[in-house]
């Protein structure tokens, strides 16, 4: 019996990785319906849209090639928006991963109930809901009855319409419903780390800031790449806080490419345009996920 | 220098003690925008515009909820649950089967696959909103929950996760099971899924947290009032009465008290679950 | 090998993962099927059986039309007395939120049948994309009678000889003072009551005295931002100096002009000597929410409808006044609202809502309560003054002294929606980025001219 399977291992080889193949797109199929059905055909579709002249009677649009792309370029308003939207990433990123390590580890320590009792504060702007935080800012942030005015003493202050404070303001309720993930995972990942190993540095005479870099950080690296890919997408998608707040003003301040598209979209109703914005959009985003994706690999190995 | 290095074991007490203090009033910083939402929602148009703020309401009316009711605000509540409740459950089968399978079988066409995938994974819904749309009117969904739940089952990121945790999974152990006998299927339902089963906590719990505070999808594909969501129901009502802040508060109390008091509940396994996300990522 | 047999089973199970899964989904669609299937309903199953018809109707807040409070369900069932034939289903919309609700409507196919709204949108965007029914048969008999009241109003009603809205009611957009701060501070000799007008130089007064009286938080808000209420803005900068928003034609903006330049340079002195404060982050409704608490002696966004929206809010007397110009000749920008019919191909439903409109607008027992119910004026003139004798009359009565000021009817110039925007956009250059007001108002009209 032995024998044949030998002699047949080239065939049956063949056969098995067919049959893997086959059972491998089986597991995959559910998945891939919705993937397929609600993803990658609407990409598709975006794609054509993007070359045709499109408003709201989309059954007048007409083929433009590549103006909305030349467009793009030449809109100050998109360029703007993409900075914007770069600044909130580079700008949240880091913040929200540095500040959750930090308090990530300041809680560790501590007692249990303290601990959990912290873990949950940070964790409450997350459940609260990204509406219900976001209406309670608009009310905190009025000029004349909101509390930040009131406190300060600065009745009329204008936080959401002042082109200095208001991109600000944006990324600081975005902080706060992002960090308590990253906090959450940081206090398991910090749980996690070999005691046995610090201690032996220890003993052979590491300093304790060397101890952190060398074990504790390489032990919680993988948390932290988890952490910045999900810090990432939430900050790039960050639409509800601009649509209730700013509408992406004043002066464009506010406005990230995410609401942008939605704005020529919806309020310009230029459909074409848009579509052209979102497939810029989706190459970008592919390769900065493709590249992040590679260095964690790259990490993690 | 110094001061890291005691920030790593704590050993200085006048260090802890500025952490705690750091860290309380940080507390309060973010306990308080829910404590605003509660008490906004108990106070009358009067105090609501007052000038001076008042830090707990005196006098408290459920004025405001009464208005609230006269919308469909249970309904909303309700569509709400069964959205996040739908996606959760159908995200979290089939990512456990497809992540099983590109973890642990090597087939025709799966670095590409999952090189799509991955760069999926981050696409904002509003690049494909327009398309999505009129997907969902041609399949006859449009202002039907569906039209929310199925785009959210598409979104790869639960596939990433749930392959991450099949990673763990020892191959010797489904080579056994195969050289027992065990069909592909009886591998997967008593072997595979027991060992993911926290991967798909984890999965559950994220994407219930983010449907529930999804917005945007929602937004675009229920125009009805009676199938709004919480999330639309309050946006409609802050388009409506824009500044009657008390209304608007008690909209995004009602969104938040379940979510908030689920999460107290069971916050222990909520960590767990978030935890299982990453360490083994 | 036969241990092998995974395939079919793996079918069987994945089929049945399948059907657990396209359960959860209709058990999750089926819960909510009272709201799924009422909508799904008014729009798909029209031309049923028995004659029975089922229109949908969405409205924006236009007075007890639209809003939280509506009274559509009572002017439903005049209707069904009447045509019980018809169903209406209906779905009030606002202005933050409602234009984009329209746009995901056209875009999925599922329009309302019947929509209320003014010529701005009902014309010169959906009916100049084709969307709309030319309701040149309503008209037939009733122009006449529009065009008695005003010509404006027949010809923004109109594109390329094609009617695609039934004008029910009219109103010209005013501000309001809060009548006791004025009072207190002394302000109230820079206005003429008998008129309700006030000149440019008695306005700046004002404010100037409100400013010092310290009655109020601010003396009036300039918002510069949000969707709608620019009807306001715009007024108030076109009166100061009698600029024009457009050429007589409509067909470009003449918002660059010195008047208007003059306008907006007196508005930025007056927000930097603090007798108005310029907020980019307020919409016109945030604005009127604090005129309504106090915070604000004016506000630049009432006319009826706002007035009684806000009734209960205010423990003072809000004060309609025209803008102030320096003629003292003011000339108000009016507001039409009126239906429109989506083309959804349905000979029966377009019929249906067509009569819904017939009766709502020119029933002899309806079309007066209808306007009533907008809280604005009528577009006929065989209605009369349909405030006569009820308990409204007092109250429209100040409104309806400021009709006569009715000025150019310019909001069918095109890219209305874009200079929408464009507008809030110069407004917040000038007042927040202090950019020179001839650089902004160069570029709004560079940006907003086809």
């Amino acid at each position: 019996m032995a024998q044949t399977q030998k002699a047949n291992k080239a065939h049956s080889s063949r056969v098995l990785a067919r049959r893997e193949t086959i059972s491998a797109y089986l597991f995959m199929l559910p998945s891939l319906l919705f993937f397929v059905g609600f993803v990658l055909v609407p990409m598709g579709m975006c794609l054509v849209y993007s070359f045709l002249d499109m408003g709201i009677d989309t059954s007048a649009a007409t083929f433009t090639g590549l103006n909305n792309y030349i467009e793009m370029v030449k809109d100050p308003t998109f360029i703007r928006s993409l900075w914007n939207t770069i600044l909130i990433v580079v700008v949240s990123v880091p913040v929200v991963t540095a500040f959750s390590l930090w308090v990530g580890s300041a809680i560790y320590p501590m007692r249990s109930k303290m601990r959990s009792f912290f873990r949950c504060v940070f964790y409450l702007p997350v459940v609260t809901g990204s509406v219900a935080v976001t209406v309670v800012w608009k009310w905190m942030f009025n000029p004349y009855n909101g509390l930040l005015n009131q406190i300060f003493g600065t009745t009329g202050f204008d936080w959401l319409g002042d082109t200095r404070t208001a991109i600000w303001c944006i990324i600081m309720i975005l902080f706060t419903t992002s960090i308590g993930q990253p906090i959450v995972l940081y206090v398991a990942a910090l749980g996690n780390v070999d005691k046995s190993l610090e201690e032996a540095a220890a003993i052979d005479g590491a300093t304790r800031l060397q101890i952190f870099w060398k074990i504790k950080w390489a032990q919680i690296m993988p948390t932290t790449l988890y952490v910045l890919v999900i810090t990432t997408i939430n900050s790039f998608q960050c639409f509800a806080l601009i649509q209730l707040l700013t509408r992406g003003g004043p002066l464009g301040t506010t406005s990230t490419l995410m609401y942008y598209i939605f704005d020529m979209a919806y309020n310009y109703q230029r459909f074409g345009y848009a579509n052209a914005m979102g497939v810029v959009l989706a190459i970008f985003i592919a390769i900065f996920s493709a590249i992040q994706f590679k260095v964690a690999q790259s990490d993690n190995g | 220098m110094s001061k890291t290095k005691s920030s790593l074991d704590g050993q200085s007490r006048g260090y802890k003690i500025f952490v705690v203090i750091v860290l309380a009033l940080l507390a309060v910083f973010f306990i308080f925008p829910l404590y605003w939402i509660l008490t906004g929602s108990l106070k009358d148009a009067i105090t609501i515009n007052a000038r001076t703020p008042q830090w707990f309401p005196l006098e408290p009316t459920l004025d405001n909820y009464v208005r609230l009711f006269k919308q469909p605000a249970i309904q909303w509540l309700l569509n709400t649950i069964i959205i996040a409740v739908a996606a959760m459950a159908l995200t979290c089968i089939t990512a456990a089967l497809a992540g099983y399978a590109l973890a642990k079988k090597r087939f025709w066409g799966q670095t590409v696959l999952f090189s799509l995938l991955v760069c999926a994974m981050a696409l904002p819904k509003q690049v494909i909103v327009i398309p999505l749309l009129q997907e969902m009117s041609a399949l006859g969904l449009n202002n039907n929950l569906l039209a929310v739940i199925l785009p959210t089952v598409g979104w790869p990121f639960g596939i990433f996760l749930m392959k991450q945790f099949s990673e763990t999974i020892p191959t010797e152990m489904l080579e056994a099971a195969r050289i027992d006998g065990a069909s592909e299927v009886r591998t997967f339902v008593s072997i595979v899924f027991p060992m993911v089963k926290p991967g798909v906590g984890a999965l559950a719990i994220f994407t219930f947290v983010n449907t529930w505070n999804d917005y945007f999808l929602q937004l675009i594909m229920l125009q009805r009032r009676e199938v709004l969501t919480i999330s639309t129901g309050i946006a409609r009502l802050q388009g409506e009465v824009s500044s009657d802040f008390g209304l608007i508060m008690a909209g995004a109390a009602l969104a938040a008290i379940p979510i908030v008091a689920v999460f107290l509940m069971f916050q222990k396994y909520f960590t767990q679950g978030i935890t299982m996300g990453a360490v083994k990522g | 090998m036969k241990h092998f047999i995974s395939r079919r089973d793996f079918l069987k199970v994945a089929g049945a993962v399948g059907a657990a899964g396209a359960l959860a989904a209709c058990g999750g669609s089926s819960s909510s099927s009272t709201a799924a299937s009422t909508s799904a309903s008014s729009s798909a199953a029209s031309g049923a059986a028995g004659g029975n018809v089922s229109i949908s109707l969405w409205t924006y807040p236009i007075g007890s039309w639209g809003g939280t409070e509506s009274k559509l369900d009572d002017i439903i069932a005049a209707f069904n007395a009447v045509h019980p034939e018809i169903t209406v289903t209906y779905e009030t919309l606002d202005y933050q939120n409602g234009d984009n609700l329209v746009t995901s409507a056209i875009t999925a196919k599922e329009t309302p049948d019947l929509i209320m709204e003014g010529p701005e949108r009902l014309v010169s965007n959906w009916g100049a994309n084709n969307l709309m029914v030319d309701l040149s048969d309503l008209w037939a008999g009733t122009e006449e009678d529009i065009a008695a009241v005003s010509a404006s109003v027949v010809s923004a009603c109109q594109l390329d000889g094609a009617y695609y809205e039934y004008p029910l009611c009219m109103t010209t957009h005013c501000m309001a003072i809060n009548y006791e701060v004025f009072e207190q501070a002394g302000a109230l000799q820079y206005l003429d009551q008998d008129t309700r007008t006030w000149t440019t130089d008695d306005f700046v007064a004002a404010m100037e005295t409100i400013r010092d009286s310290g009655l109020t938080a601010v003396p009036g808000i300039l918002y510069c931002g949000g969707q709608g209420g620019d009807q306001g803005t715009r007024a108030l900068v076109n009166n100061l100096y009698s600029g024009t928003y457009t050429n007589p034609e409509h067909t470009e903006y003449t918002v660059n002009s010195p008047e208007n330049v003059q306008a907006l340079e007196l508005l930025k002195s007056m927000v930097d000597n603090q007798s108005l404060n310029a907020n980019a982050g307020f919409q016109a409704s945030d604005e009127l929410q604090q005129f309504a608490n106090g915070t604000a002696a004016v506000t630049f966004c009432w006319n009826a409808s706002n007035k009684a929206q806000y009734a209960s809010q205010v423990t003072f007397t809000p004060y309609a006044m025209a803008f102030p110009s320096d003629d003292g000749v003011p000339e108000l920008c009016g507001g039409i609202w009126g239906f429109g019919i989506f083309d959804s191909g349905d000979a029966a439903r377009i019929e249906a809502a067509k009569t819904f409109i017939k009766f709502v607008c020119d029933d002899e027992n309806q079309a007066a309560e209808s306007v009533r119910l907008t809280g604005f004026f009528p577009v006929r003139e065989s209605l009369g003054d349909v405030y006569e004798g009820t308990d409204q009359a007092e109250n429209m009565g100040e409104f309806a002294s400021l009709m006569p000021y009715l000025g150019d009817y310019y909001n069918v110039a095109p890219n209305w929606t874009e200079q929408r925007q464009n507008w809030f956009n110069m407004l917040q250059q000038i007042m927040v980025n202090n950019t020179p007001a001839q650089e902004a108002a160069d570029a709004f009209v560079e940006a907003s001219n086809p």
